[in-house]
Formats: structure tokens, sequence, C-alpha cells
């Protein structure tokens, strides 16, 4: 039977072409592919590029670290893998010029070190860093800032270390295996590797820190890897990052997960297209159907000719939707390109998947019950026009579609309180929309009493295709109201964000400050014009129990928990809670509250753990157990840039212990000299800057919003996807109205009025929805995402209003004008 | 020439529910039809014709009564099956010419060749094409061709399969008097040629009297037989 209908099915696929409902849904499928597949890649290759980038902490794929010279047969092993090999020496060492002199950490590097990240150089102590191309000639030494300022040296100055003598060429701003940041105190030097025996430093009993870096094909890395963990000596450690950096991929995914639900709003908007380019699809094929039964098809034989044309128009747009998909994640990454520093790995082709799932899913759940439907038509249609296929079961017609949706929805998001939390919130949403839609219409209807017979007419139409018309309304309401988010309320809320953030938010941090000079170093900024934050004390500490259950036994379903969990994180103690900190449950330490074994812990962390108020968490500090009940949550709005704690504790328990004190402060950008005098003064100071941070900050929500965008973009495509659906679907009505009125007297002006009076009303009425809904969305965003206050803005409404008018009357005018333009007779004559 | 059965109604009647209550159309019809006949069925409007013509062609099933066409009880068959039993044996021609407006002229008379699996069926189709005075349409899809040129594609259709029963219904009601002259005497043509049994509905006695026997329907009645003259 296929072999029969197959041939059928594409002749008349041809032919059919012309008619349009199978373009539609051609067009539909092919813009809910492409916004899916497009969200896809981008998620997948930022995916791989963060993997990349966890890496640059290793400056390499894999590392291997020892404390004794790590055999040269490693070196063999990688080669014959294909990989990069680099070899990288460290130790403590004094540097000196003349009689000043600095403990530094040294590192002697070969050629193609780092593997993975950049160095970072300057000109100048502090100065505007840039990538280095190589690493130091040998007999060149590069210092960090912290180490010229401590010693008094600068560019072109002469150092000695051990035996050897070195001149500065450059000066190191950051290298990316510098390490846990905050634990690195002496400041380094880097050096060639070839210089090091000179130096004459390693001596039996030295403590010298070697390690080999590799990089490569992940295979080849996942082979090396298989072949050292069997063939390195004990002493040897392994090091990679794929496991330690579980709260990144998660938040990678987060996001991603967020934007495949933003473009579901797009592939639902092209489902409603499919679904009504079915139903008049089955409504002209009721006839074709019944001859082919009279001319002796059966059932089976006509729904597979119907199907078969399906498939095939879901295949090729499953592919040019993937395709498309592809162009414009190729194209965002070249918008994001700066923002994600350097080229992105190339996309996995899993997203291709996602495409032809949707396309199908879309195909079963709302043109798969019109044609069963259709292929229930009764041969007796031939001589009997009024019979047609028993009517669908409610269940029938809805349940595979809101089986598709459902299951598009949950295949996306992949967690059941999201799925809940999206599926009920849109639901209520669209809900929201068709009611405020339905009463729209109706009140239209009412006014037509007071309007000539154009608009009369324009008016009545749309009271008449009343479901029609909610459901057009609904959707295009949907994608102006994106329009409006992203041109208007985007704009507004995004300024409203950036004043928030003050210009002379602080650029550097200063931690490591030891109690005593605490005084003196904030005088010292205050002196220097340097506007300083609150300076709080600091230490390291791990969690160890929860509610007298050890951390080791207890599960996390978190990742993020996970690592609270495990790592040691910096704690404070204090009396002030800062304004960017906001209490949400419990309260903040009172008076009497200091001396308390109590912590006020970050929502964050709240949240990653599952804590509630009154549990008793338990830390190591320092080597000493500690004891405190959870008696505040905060909220905490770490964009500040000021010292902020996930964990805070009231002054009293912690203020024996040994820790130091941190604050941060604005300097202009031209007091590096400042800066270099503070260091001398306070040499156990450390120095970051967040300069650079800042600005990769601010363009990351500017570029993240252009990929939020983008995705509202299929968005509005699909609302006039849908608007075309809802043309073809009346085109055939409407040119008879339109033979009809014309044949009793009605010029062609008159009809066409009467056309773009009904498109202009229904495109009024899209817009007032869409300035509600955009509103409301708006209120959300600044309420709970941005945390800002909401500010209305007029041209939402004015905007929405004219413009949707606009557009939509001159999408619905273009559409249909060739109805208008039809001669009566052929219409009349059944043409 | 009264051989064989071609097609038999035992009974034949039809009742449906309507908003007044049960409705019979059809009551008790029976008759038989021999191979070769051309058959006028003729009545008033609303006297039950399409409906007897549906029952008799398997598009519909009767309240009671059966249909045996070519020797095989119609009624016992299920739709599938009843498709099958028209693609092989039965024809059709109707009033308003039915085409499949996605195909051309040719390719719906191949339908139903194509749907009986067979596979001449393009010179088969463009035999019969030649044989309706089509030859030069072929390639035009029914839009392109006038009510006439379009009721000849269906009676080409309709003959290609050499159908055991060819079932008419008001042919020539969209067409012109010349234009419906010129179709009847097609299908008198072939139906002379080919030894398919004509089964014709119509209003116009004229065109009845030019069969070899009339069925009259009154009121879902068949009115006693008379001889043709
Ligand atoms: N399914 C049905 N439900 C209700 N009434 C029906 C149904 N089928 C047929 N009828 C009625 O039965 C009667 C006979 O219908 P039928 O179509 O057979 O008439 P006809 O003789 O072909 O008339 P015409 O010459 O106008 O075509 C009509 O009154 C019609 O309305
Ligand atoms: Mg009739």
């Amino acid at each position: 039977m296929i072999r029969r209908a197959v041939p059928l099915a594409l002749r008349t696929l041809v032919r059919e072409w012309h008619s349009g409902e199978l373009s539609i849904v051609l067009l539909a499928l092919t813009v809910a592919v492409a916004a899916l597949t497009g969200v896809g890649f981008l998620v997948s290759r930022i995916g791989a590029a963060v993997d990349l980038q966890a890496n640059e902490v290793l400056a390499a794929d894999l590392r291997l670290e020892s404390t004794r010279p790590i055999g040269p047969r490693y070196v063999d092993e990688a080669r014959q893998r294909g990989l990069q090999v680099v070899e990288s020496t460290g130790l403590l060492s004094v540097v000196f010029q003349g009689d000043e002199s600095q403990l530094s950490n040294l590192r002697a590097v070969t050629a193609g070190y780092p593997l993975r990240g950049q160095v970072m150089l300057a000109d100048t102590a502090f100065g505007q860093s840039s990538p280095a191309a190589d690493i130091p000639a040998p007999g060149e030494a590069w210092p960090e800032s912290k180490l010229l300022a401590a010693i008094g040296a600068e560019v072109g100055s002469e150092l000695a270390i051990g035996a050897a003598r070195f001149k500065v060429t450059r000066v190191l701003i950051t290298r990316p295996d510098q390490g846990a940041t905050f634990a690195d105190l002496a400041p380094s030097i880097l050096i060639n590797a070839a210089d090091l025996p000179a130096t004459q430093l390693i001596q039996p009993g030295s403590r010298v820190s070697y390690a080999m870096l590799f990089a490569g094909a992940p295979t080849a890395v996942q082979s090396l890897r298989d072949w050292l963990d069997v063939a390195k000596t004990p002493s040897e450690r392994l090091l990679d990052i794929s496991e330690s950096t579980p709260q990144i991929k998660t938040a990678i995914d987060r996001a991603g997960r967020f934007l495949s639900l933003a473009s579901l709003v797009a592939v639902l908007l092209c489902a409603i297209a499919v679904a009504m380019a079915a139903r008049r699809y089955v409504q002209r094929h009721l006839d074709s159907v019944a001859l082919m039964k009279t001319l002796g098809a059966s059932r089976a034989f006509t729904l597979t000719v119907s199907l078969l044309q399906l498939l095939l128009i879901g295949l090729v747009a499953a592919l040019i939707g993937s395709l498309l998909g592809f162009a414009a994640q190729a194209g965002l990454v070249v918008v994001l390109k700066d923002l994600l520093k350097g080229e992105l790995p190339p996309a996995d082709w899993a997203p291709v998947w996602i495409g032809f799932l949707t396309a199908i899913a879309i195909l079963a759940g709302f043109a798969l019950p019109p044609l069963l439907q259709l292929s229930r038509t009764p041969a007796l249609r031939v001589l009997r026009r009024d019979v047609g296929p028993p009517p669908l079961l409610v269940m029938l017609a809805f349940g595979p579609a809101v089986a598709a949706v459902l299951f598009l929805i949950y295949w996306v998001v992949r967690d059941v309180p999201i799925f809940l939390g999206f599926t009920l919130g849109l639901t209520a949403f669209l809900a929201l929309l068709a009611l405020v839609g339905w009463l729209l219409v109706r009140f239209t209807n009412s006014m037509r009493g007071g309007v000539g017979v154009a608009w009369r007419y324009g008016i009545a139409n749309l009271g008449r295709r009343r479901i029609e018309s909610v459901v057009q309304l609904t959707a295009f309401g949907c994608g102006i109201m994106v329009l409006l988010l992203l041109a208007v309320v985007r704009n507004d809320l995004l300024s409203d964000w950036r004043k928030s953030l003050p210009s002379d938010i602080p650029n550097y941090f200063f931690i490591n400050i030891p109690p005593e000079e605490r005084t003196a170093f904030v005088e010292f900024l205050r002196e220097r014009g340097a506007q300083t934050s609150r300076a709080l004390p600091m230490i390291r500490a791990r969690l160890t129990g929860i509610n007298g259950r050890g951390v080791e036994d207890t599960p996390f379903a978190d990742a993020r928990g996970q690592g609270f969990a495990n790592r040691e994180q910096n704690i404070t103690w204090t009396r002030e809670l800062g304004p960017d900190n906001q209490i949400v449950a419990g309260r903040w330490f009172a008076d009497d509250d200091v001396g308390k074994a109590l912590v006020s812990i970050s929502t964050e962390f709240q949240e990653a753990l599952g804590l509630v108020l009154g549990d008793r968490l338990e830390f190591d500090v320092a080597g000493e157990t500690f004891e405190a009940t959870v008696s505040s949550v905060r909220k905490v709005k770490w964009d500040s840039f000021q010292p902020n704690f996930f964990l805070v504790f009231p002054p009293g328990p912690l203020d024996g212990t040994a820790g130091t004190w941190m604050t941060s402060a604005y300097f202009h950008p031209t007091s590096s000299r400042s800066l270099a005098e503070l260091v001398r003064r306070f040499p156990s100071v450390s120095v970051f800057d967040l300069d650079d941070l800042l600005v990769q900050v601010r363009s990351v929500i500017d570029k993240a919003a252009l990929a939020v965008q983008s995705v509202f973009l299929f968005t509005l495509l699909a609302g006039l996807v849908v608007l075309l659906a809802a043309v073809q679907a009346s085109r055939d009505e409407r040119r008879y109205e339109s033979a009809m009125l014309r044949t009793l007297g009605a010029n062609r002006r008159t009809v066409q009025q009467g056309i773009l009076a009904e498109f202009a009303t229904l495109g009024v009425l899209s817009g007032l929805l869409a300035a509600v809904g955009a509103s409301i969305a708006g209120f959300f965003i600044a309420r709970h995402v941005l945390n800002v206050p909401y500010s209305p803005d007029p041209w939402v409404w004015l905007i929405g209003v004219v413009g949707g008018g606009l557009l939509v009357a001159t999408a619905g005018w273009l559409a249909t004008r060739s109805v208008v333009n039809q001669p009566p007779l052929v219409t009349l004559r059944g043409g | 020439m009264k051989s064989d059965i071609v097609l038999k109604a035992e009974n034949l009647t039809k009742q449906v529910t309507s908003p007044e209550g049960p409705l019979t159309i059809l009551r008790d019809v029976s008759f038989d039809i021999y191979a070769g006949e051309s058959v006028a069925i003729v009545g008033a409007s609303g006297a039950g014709k399409s409906t007897l013509l549906a029952l008799l062609a398997g598009l519909d099933t009767p309240s009671a009564g059966r249909v045996m066409l070519a020797g095989i009880d119609v009624t016992n068959l299920d739709e599938d099956g009843r498709a099958k039993l028209r693609a092989e044996r039965v024809g059709f021609v109707f009033q308003s010419f039915h085409l499949v407006q996605s195909l051309t002229a040719l390719e719906n008379v191949m339908l139903p060749l194509e749907l009986a699996g067979r596979r001449d069926a393009r010179p088969a189709a463009l035999d019969t094409c030649e044989r309706v005075g089509l030859a030069s349409r072929t390639g035009h899809y029914p839009r392109q061709l006038s009510g006439g040129e379009q009721q000849r594609v269906a009676i080409a259709r309709a003959f290609v399969t050499q159908p055991a029963v060819l079932f008419a219904d008001e042919p020539t009601g969209n067409l012109d008097t010349v234009t419906g002259e010129k179709i009847v005497s097609l299908l008198f043509e072939l139906n002379a040629n080919s030894r398919t049994t004509l089964v014709l509905v119509t209003h116009d006695r004229e065109l009845a009297r030019r069969c070899s026997r009339i069925l009259e329907l009154s009121g879902g009645e068949l009115l006693p037989e008379q001889a043709v003259a």
C-alpha cells in the first residue's frame, strides 16, 4: 500500500503547495525547529567553551604534579597521542634588587606555556595588560607588580635570583594557574626553564614543585589520563577540572533551559499555526477523501497519503529549521565574540535531534488528530454534501496536542518543579490573554452599530469568527508583547539596572590585611582619596556537619550544595548589615546577639543545602570545631562589588581566631602610583583588580540580553506565521464573501476598507493585549529578576496600539489582497 | 440477453433518524439488473433516487435488505471491503464532476487504476482519454477545463477500470443541453461498446427513455415497472 501511496502523495503534494496550508505547516515547523535548535546549538557550544575555560585554571587539560622531577617517558606517551606538553617548575625563593628583597614564587616554564588560558603582561606595574605571545626569553624575568613595588624595581631593572641575574622585560599581571587566588601570598615571577640550572637553586632537600601540563583533543586527553592513572607513581598527583566545577555547569545548564523555555513559546505559537492549517487542510480534503474512497481507496490508504505528505514536510522543515537554527547560532556567536573570549568549540549535533523531535511532536499532536478524522469521511459524501466525518472526541482532539506540548516542555526542562511552574504559568498567562481578548472582541462587536458600512463589515467579521479572532489576538498579542518587551521595556529595565550600579563601585579588593594594620590601612586609603567601603574580618572555614550529622554522610541533590559542603570558604563576622543585604527570613543580629553562636546565611547557601532557620551548622575553623544556629537568611546583591559573604557570624565567637581583614575601594584609573606605594607600605596585603571584571560583567549583561532577544525574535516570527495561517484558513470564506458583496453592488474599495478595518481592529486589540502583557512581564522582571523598582512606561501602550494596528493591518491586508482582486465571477463559478 | 444478474436489490429499506423522529426514505425496494443493461432511476426530487444509488454502490448501508453486486453481498462487507469492490467493479459519474483539483486530467483518470495497484495505469488512462475525445487536454488541471470537458474526464475515469457497473447521478445536471447531449451520447456509446451495465439517476424523461429500463421511485417506494417503448 505504501508503494502505491508514495507516488500519489508526492504528486498531489506538488499541486497542494499552491493552496497554502502545506506551506504554512512547513513555515511553522521550520520556525519552531529553528527556535529550538538555534538555542540548543548555542548552549552546547557555550557549555563546551566553559569546560575549556575551566581548564584554564590548570593552564592545561590535564596536569600532573609532583615534588620530584617527572620522568621524560610521560612526554613520549603524550606526544604519541598527539598532545602538547609543557613543564612548569616552581619554588619559593628570595628575589633581590640591590639591598631590597622579597620572598617570591619562582615559576620556570618551557616554551608553549600556558596550554590553556593566557599570561597577561603589562609594561608598568599595575599597568594596562595584554596577552603574552611567548614565554620569557633566557635571561629575562617577568615579575608581578607587587614584587616590583616591594623591591622598588621597574621594567629594565636587574634582579638577582640565586646565582643568576635577570633583566625585567615585562610585568606579570596574571597567569592562568596562579592557584586559589586568596591563598597564594608570595608574588610570582616567571622565567624561562632554560635559566633554572644557572640559579643553582635546586639542591637536594629544597622544596620544589614540578608540574607537567598536557592539552589536546578530548579523546587523546582521556586516553593519556587512563594510561597515567596506572603508570604514575604514588607521589604524582593527577589534576583535571571536570569534576571540580559543577556550579558552572549547573549555571550553564540553567541558562540553557531558560532560553529553551523562551523558545518554546515560539514553538507553541507555531503549533497553533499548524493546527489552524491542518483544520483547513481537512476542510478542503473532505471531498477528495470521499472521492478516493468512492474510487476504491481504503481508509488506511487515504490516511497514508496525507501522513506521508505531512511527514515529508516535517522532515524538510526539520532540516531547513536546523540549518536556520545553526546559522542563527553562528550569527549570535559572532556578536557574542568578545564576550566569549576567543573561538568557541564547534557545536555538537545533538540539537538536530531536538529539531526532528519537535517537528514530529508538533505534527503528532496538532496535525494527526484532524488527519485521522479526515480519513473517516464517508464515501457517501460524494452524493450528499452534508455528510462529514463523525466529530472527534474531545479527548482525541486535544489530548495529543496537550500531550505533545507537555512532552516538549518536560523534555526541555527535565525538572518536575520547573516543569509544573512553567506549564501552570504559561497556561495562566495564555488563559488571561485569551480572556481579555474575548472580552475585547465582545466589546468591539457591540460597538459596530455606530460605525460606517466598511467598519461594520470588518468588525462583524471579527465577531463572527470569534474563536479564530481570540486565537489570533492571543497569538499576535504574544508576538507584539515580546517586541515591546524587547524594544521598550528592556531598555527601561536595563537603564534602571545600570543606574542602580553606582559609577564609583569598588574596582580594587584588598585582602590579608593584618588586624593590627587595619586602621592604618583604611586611613592610608582615605588619605589617597580612594573611596573605601566597609572593612570586614575574614577567615577560612569548612562546613563539617548539619544538625549533628556529618556532611560526608549527607547526600546533596544540588551540585552547588555538594560544593559548599566540600570546600573551604571565607566567612566573616560583623554587627553591621550592608545596604546590599536584605533579610528574607529570621532577623539580623541584635545587640544582645553579640557573642552568641548564631549565623546568617545567604539565600544561595540556604537553597543549595536546603537549610531552614534553626538548623545547627558545624564548622571547622583553623582546626577547631565551632557550632552555630541559623538565625537569618540574607538576599545578597553580589553585583555591588562590596565585600560579601555567604556566611556571616555575630562579633564575639570568632574574635580570637587568626583572621585577617578585607575591604574594597574605588581607585581612579590614574592612581597606579598610590597603589605601588600602598603595596610597599603594606607588603602582606594582596591586591585584586576588578576593573576588567566589571567591564566584563557589563558586557555580559548586554550580550546576554541580546541572546534572549534573538530567541524572542523567533516568537515574533511565530506570531506572524499564525497570522498567515489564520488568513489562509478564512481565505475561501473571504473570497466568497467578497464576491457576494461585489455582486450586491459594493465596489472594490468598500470591500478593501472592510478588510483593512477588520485587521486594523484586530491589530489594535492585539496591541492593547500586548501592552497589558508587557506591563505584567516587565513588572515581574523588574521586581523579581533585576531587583529594581518598576516604573511603568506610557510608550508601551502607544507603540503597542499604534504599532500593532499598523503591523497586523499591513500583514493581513497583504495576505488577503488577492482575494479582493479576484473578479467575482471566477469565485462564484467555484474556480 | 437476460443472462446473468449483475446487480440485485432485495427488500432494500433505508431509515434515518431526523429531528422529527425516524424517517423511512426508502421502503422495501427490490429489483434485478442484468449485465449490459442500461437502467434509468427516475422520480421527483426527494423521492430517494440518490439514496438508492448510494446503497447499490455500497457507499451507504441499508437499514434492511441486501445488495448483491457481481455475485457479492455488498451489505456483508465492511467499509474497506466495499471500497475494494468498488475499485474492481464499479465506476461513477456525478452531477458535480468531483475531480481531484490537484491532479491533471490524465492523473485523475489514472487514479482508480493506481488505487487498484495496476502497473499499466498511464497507457490505459491515455487510451481512455482518447476515447472520450480528451487527447489534447490530458495535461490540464480541472479548473482549466470547461464543464463538459470536466465531465468527460469523469467519464473516462469511470470507464478506465472497465467496471461491471457504472453509476451516474444526474450526469448532465450541471451542463447545458447541447453539451449534456454529447455527454449522454458518450455514455451510451461506451456502455454499448464495453458491456458495462449503466445505472443512471435522472430527472430528464428524454434521457430516461434512451435507457433499456426505467425504475421509478415515488416517496421512497418503487412503482411497478413499465416496458420502455
Ligand atoms: N441522512 C438523512 N437524514 C435525513 N434525511 C435524509 C437523509 N438522507 C436522505 N434524506 C432525505 O430523504 C429524501 C430522499 O433523498 P435523496 O437524496 O435520495 O433524494 P433524490 O431523489 O436524490 O432527490 P433529488 O432529485 O433532489 O436529488 C430527501 O427528502 C432527503 O432529505
Ligand atoms: Mg439526488
